[in-house]
């Protein structure tokens, strides 16, 4: 990319701002990648033009480097986002780019080869629409519908118990999607026949539906296992309490032994991940952490007086490890 | 989940008001997820291409649907012609492409 700028937008020394800038648009038109789809080549093209211009565009990077105290691939890009840019061609030829197929809304489906396929399947055996071609094969033309991939985003409640969801089609069609319990992000379903119609007799395909679990503020998952950092109140710790813990199916409610600490992991069994097939439920970890609350002058004098009283060092084994 | 917000953030020099005009142009598809856009990194990357059509390339706004509506079709042809390639066993493939070298120039 330390090609001379001037050379990559081929403008002479002296151009003026507005040769250089007519010269950026005609080739950036030319060579913007989004427009060149099969050029492998004019993304790099693109930003070496791009590159070029944020240097000659700008009056004084381009004495700088008139001067010589910069050179050409000195320079950083200024406007673009800090990672890598991804250019839509590379998402638009996926299965997801099929979101923008049609006219837009109430649009026809103008897939671009649907016509040239008819005629294909129409002409079998009748020896093509175009002279010199064959077409003589597969009289009775029959194939599968193809699939459909769509995305679908559920909370990590939905996921854990299982929930069913309606998808909106861009085509405007519904699906009733059911999720099952346990389910993992990044797991596909398969909803048979739901997607494109088939050829002849063949079956329609299927709709695949990537899943994409949303995180959840104060739930984590293990395999089946859920895992909760609980707040509790120090005494509610040193005393031993009854109180309601939230699980994915709703607050139960739990003992808390007497002397718990902070750290202190309880198990509540079966409230993690829902029972499917023949995997049992997961089970429910609480971790209990002990919260002072809000600063008071009775509790302060009655702690100082306790470990006055008392003195412990919980760092001691610490120190003795280090 | 990329909000609106976020992809005004990424996507320099473009204001919220503009981007719901393209939302509401049916230029940009994002899903919906309780009643707000969501945006995957197809559609992040499809306002910026839009963005940079009218911004740098110049495209005027009554131009703009037509030259999507170009793009769209020929990325669905590209999709479809990717599709009809993978759906060939490797036997009709190499048949395929005996037929069509002398006609096609293909870069390997």
């Amino acid at each position: 990319m330390s090609k001379n700028p001037y050379e990559t937008l081929g403008v002479k020394k002296d151009a003026t701002a507005a040769q250089i800038k007519s010269a950026y648009l005609k080739l950036a038109k030319q060579h913007h990648p989004d427009l060149n789809p099969g050029d492998k080549k004019a993304e790099e093209r693109f930003k070496m033009i791009n590159a070029a211009n944020d240097l000659l565009g700008d009056t004084e990077k381009r004495a700088r480097f008139d001067r010589g105290e910069i050179d050409a691939s000195g320079q950083e890009r200024p406007p673009q986002p800090s990672h890598e840019r991804k250019f839509y061609r590379g998402f638009a030829e996926g299965a997801q780019g099929g979101r923008y197929r049609g006219a837009g809304p109430g649009g026809a489906d103008t897939e671009a080869f649907h016509d040239i396929f008819a005629d294909l399947f129409r002409n079998q055996g009748q020896g093509g629409p175009f002279p010199g071609g064959t077409g003589a094969q597969a009289r009775d033309f029959r194939m599968r519908g193809a699939d459909q991939r769509y995305q679908l985003s559920v909370s990590f409640i939905e996921a854990a118990l299982g929930a069913s969801r309606r998808l909106t089609l861009p085509d405007g069609r519904t699906l009733d999607v059911t999720v099952p319990p346990g389910l993992e992000s990044g797991q596909v379903l398969r909803l048979r026949g739901q997607g494109d119609p088939g050829i002849g007799s063949s079956p329609a395909g299927d709709a695949l539906i990537e899943v994409d679990i949303m995180p959840h503020p104060y739930f984590r998952r293990e395999g089946d296992d859920i895992h909760l950092d609980l707040p509790v109140t120090a005494a509610e710790a040193a005393l031993g309490a009854k109180i309601a813990v939230p699980t994915p199916a709703g607050p139960v409610t739990m003992s808390i032994p007497r002397h718990s600490d902070t750290g202190k992991q309880l198990r509540l069994r079966g409230r993690g991940i829902l029972a499917r097939g023949d995997r049992p439920a997961g089970d429910l970890y609480v971790t209990l952490k002990i919260v002072l609350g809000v600063p008071d002058a009775a509790l302060e004098e009655a702690l100082k007086t306790f470990y006055e009283r008392h003195p412990i060092d919980p760092r001691q084994h610490l120190v003795e490890t280090s | 989940m990329i909000t609106l917000h976020r992809v005004c953030q990424e996507v320099p020099g473009l204001t919220e008001e503009v981007l719901l005009h393209w939302l509401a142009q049916d230029w940009v598809r994002p899903e919906q997820q309780g009643g707000e856009p969501n945006f995957r990194e197809i559609d992040v990357a499809r306002v910026r291409l839009i963005r940079e059509l009218h911004t740098e390339l110049e495209v005027d706004e009554p131009t703009l649907p037509l030259v999507l509506s170009l793009l769209d079709q020929l990325y669905a042809a590209r999709r479809q012609l990717r599709l009809v390639l993978e759906t060939l066993d490797p036997p009709v493939r190499e048949s395929l492409a005996e037929t069509l070298r002398p006609l096609i120039a293909v870069e390997y």
